[in-house]
């Protein structure tokens, strides 16, 4: 069953559509992905999510009924612009955002206690915003977003402004949270995280829906027919009626290859034609990374 | 409800605890009391600066004796002394300055002339001024040989003080003042000013920094953009109430100990003289009060102004400027609000805030007319129409107003509020979401339209 459900929403600002008719569907525990080249309007998706703006038209339920004003205290937002009160401290603040998610203060204490020192950030409670770093802001601001332990949480861009190390912390937190039951739909235009995270994506570009489905099954539907071989030593494979080479390589002492079937010959038939030319280190279906499905799909669009 | 509290709590405690605030609500009073405290101490000081002055006449003793010697200064009529020689001597000789008066005098008002190092006290100056007028206006009288001139002189000697009353509807009759009137229009006219201007453009510069801080998107997350916006207003308007009361009691407490140390050791006549009426404890009050009828005149002329002061309808008053402070701060600090979101920073603000100051400024220009002649048809519309009547208004209740009119006004400027409120909010909503285009009234235009 679906967490959050949007359905054929339409949204016009002056005389530009920013959404037409996008509908999405979330299931529960499930990392979300929200791709799209800039100004696709997922910002627009993501603020209708929110309830800071309305949709003209179509549908929003969360949990199987009408999104309400109430729930807001069941989703937490990341925005991808990052915003915290400059002159206020860190711990004051964090306990303004828990109180305006409607945490009591006692509880908002234990909780922020909790997550400062699983991030090992404890020791900025009495600072303020202008003196931390941008990182150091940003792990704060993920404390204030999952703090009520929302159903529902919307990060955007959640990686920028992080070094690799604590990029990592980050992605690990936002595994524990989809494991202790949250659902997350994930805004970003690094498709490495994309692959490594989400189980779902939906594609948006020119305010509409472009592709929608499984992060596997998009990919092997754009692998179709596609095989990467790798030889040890220098290795040359000629194509013949039944495969085209679409590229090869060598580096250092191994030769990587990547051939497309053009007709309906099985993966036994191709390696016993190529077993012949050099010994075979790996076979595998290319799998295309999201990257390149992105621009190809964006780009066949124009 | 509950989250318009904790922003409430917020905007007020943040903006409470900045140095700044600390520091404006202590220096604040403390320059208050100076203002109040410190002519009373220079009255004082002069006091002890007694002054000898020489008075030279050309070859005549037509003002022997006639300038009276008073507490702060001895006239010494110096005879057969040139003007010339004493102008170089005269300090030495202890004299604060010379006071050469020309026998042409009672023909050229201005043959006078008062010689000093110093800038002489405007008070010296009257009493020499007054002394010489009597005298020159007797010895014109002297002219014309009527009988028994010193006794009728006397005897026509009045000083003239002008009682108003006030009748009010039940026919009773009231001592008021003008003065006091003027003082309280003034007071509550730009009390109202600054508390709606000041703090209105504290709302604008808040909305400004949490759009460009980016901290509103987080917070419209959890909050409806209204509750942000009125948290905020409310906020401010406590902060503002909070930093008026410490004034006006700190001003009260330095007042009261300056005075109470300081002016001790003078004898308690002269206290009440130079201290301003206001000030003084109602205990001390009501104990002049009590005397008025041996007291001397300086004292009943006070009781009598303290009685006038108390005749001013305090409860219309104070209820009047709740309401009005209320409304009239609401209504501006919305409109505030709204173009603090529709900028990305403060420089582009100018364009929009002209629009806005125009009314305030004029509203306190009327404001100024209106002690002058509160029943102006100018004042009158003014007291009316909703963007000005704040202001207005209050100068104008302490010179009595129709009931009538100020229930139009008020309901004129709830009905106003109420629609400023709501137009700021639906721009408010759009504009703080808006980033990187210049904003243009046609474009606030469209805001105002779009839905939910």
């Amino acid at each position: 069953m679906s967490l959050f459900e949007a359905k054929n929403v339409t949204k016009q600002y002056g005389d530009q559509l920013a959404l037409d008719k996008v509908s999405i569907s979330v299931p529960e525990q499930c990392i979300y992905g929200l791709l799209g080249p800039n100004g696709a309007g997922k910002t627009t998706l993501i603020r209708i999510i929110n309830q800071i703006t309305g949709p003209d038209s179509g549908e929003l339920f969360l949990n199987g009924k009408k999104l309400m004003p109430e729930d807001v205290q069941h989703i937490g937002y990341l925005p991808e612009e990052r915003g915290l009160y400059k002159k206020m401290k860190v711990g004051e603040q964090a306990l303004y955002f828990a109180r305006l998610k409607g945490l009591s203060k006692a509880e908002a204490m234990k909780r922020l206690k909790y997550w400062f020192k699983k991030l090992d950030i404890i020791e900025w409670w009495g600072k303020k915003i202008e003196e931390l770093s941008k990182g150091m802001a940003q792990k704060v601001q993920f404390v204030t977003t999952v703090l009520h332990e929302p159903k529902l949480l919307i990060f955007d861009e959640p990686f920028t402004g992080f070094d690799p190390l604590n990029t990592n912390i980050i992605k690990n937190e936002i595994l524990y949270l989809r494991e202790r039951g949250a659902t997350i739909i994930f805004s970003t235009h690094n498709m490495e995280s994309v692959e490594e995270l989400c189980d779902n994506i939906t594609l948006i570009d020119k305010a509409k829906t472009i592709l929608e489905g499984s992060v596997h099954e998009i990919r092997s539907r754009w692998a179709a027919n596609e095989y990467d071989l790798v030889f040890d030593g220098d290795v040359k494979i000629e194509g013949n009626g039944h495969f085209n080479i679409l590229n090869q390589q060598k580096e250092k002492n191994i030769s990587v290859i990547r051939l497309k079937t053009t007709s309906s010959i099985t993966t036994n038939d191709i390696l016993q034609t190529v077993m012949k030319s050099g010994n075979l280190v790996s076979f595998n279906p290319a799998m295309p990374s999201m990257n390149e499905i992105f621009i190809r799909v964006i780009e066949s669009r124009g | 409800m509950n989250k318009i509290a904790v922003i409430i709590k917020r905007e007020y405690v943040t903006r409470v605890r900045k140095k700044s605030f600390i520091i404006m609500t202590i220096l604040a009073p403390v320059l208050m009391a100076a203002i109040i405290i410190l002519p009373t101490l220079l009255m004082m000081n002069q006091d002890g600066d007694f002054k000898k002055i020489a008075v030279v006449e050309d070859n005549s003793d037509l003002f022997k004796g006639v300038i009276k010697n008073t507490k702060d200064a001895e006239f010494v009529y110096l005879e057969n002394t040139r003007v010339e020689d004493l102008q170089k001597t005269f300090e030495k000789a202890g004299y604060y300055g010379i006071l050469y008066i020309s026998p042409e005098l009672i023909n050229i008002p201005n043959a006078v002339q008062l010689i000093s190092k110093q800038q002489p006290p405007i008070g010296l100056l009257q009493h020499i001024e007054n002394s010489l007028k009597k005298e020159i206006e007797r010895q014109k009288l002297l002219a014309y040989k009527i009988e028994n001139l010193d006794e009728i002189m006397k005897n026509i000697e009045t000083n003239v003080s002008v009682q108003t009353k006030k009748i009010d509807e039940t026919g009773a009759v009231k001592g008021t003042s003008t003065g006091i009137a003027m003082v309280l229009a003034y007071a509550l006219g730009f009390l109202m000013y600054m508390l709606v201007f000041i703090f209105g453009a504290q709302v604008m510069r808040g909305v400004i920094e949490e759009k460009t801080s980016r901290v509103v998107e987080v917070i419209i997350s959890s909050v409806k953009p209204v509750q942000l916006m009125m948290g905020k207003i409310i906020g401010i308007a406590l902060v503002g109430l909070t930093q008026f009361l410490i004034w006006i009691f700190l001003t009260m407490a330095i007042v009261t100990i300056l005075k109470t140390t300081i002016l001790q050791k003078s004898n308690l006549h002269e206290i009440t003289q130079s201290v301003p009426q206001s000030l003084m404890s109602s205990d001390q009050q009501a104990a002049l009060t009590a005397q008025t009828g041996t007291m001397s005149p300086e004292l009943a002329e006070f009781s009598k102004m303290f009685d006038n002061a108390m005749n001013q309808p305090w409860g219309l008053i104070i209820i009047c400027f709740i309401f009005y402070f209320i409304t009239g701060y609401l209504l501006y600090a919305s409109v505030f609000a709204a173009i603090g979101s529709a900028v990305d920073n403060e420089t582009e603000t100018q364009q929009f805030m002209l629009p806005v100051t125009i009314p305030i400024i004029f509203a306190l220009m009327v404001a100024m007319g209106t002690m002058q002649n509160p029943e102006s048809s100018l004042s009158f519309w003014c007291s009316m129409i909703p963007l000005t009547s704040p202001i207005v208004m209050m100068a104008r209740i302490p010179f009595g107003v129709p009931y009538w009119q100020i229930a139009v006004s008020m309901v004129l400027m709830m009905v106003t509020f109420v629609g400023f409120v709501w137009m700021a909010a639906k721009v408010y909503r759009t504009g703080i979401l808006m980033y990187g285009k210049k904003t243009s009234w046609k474009e606030i235009w469209k805001w105002l339209r779009y839905s939910g």
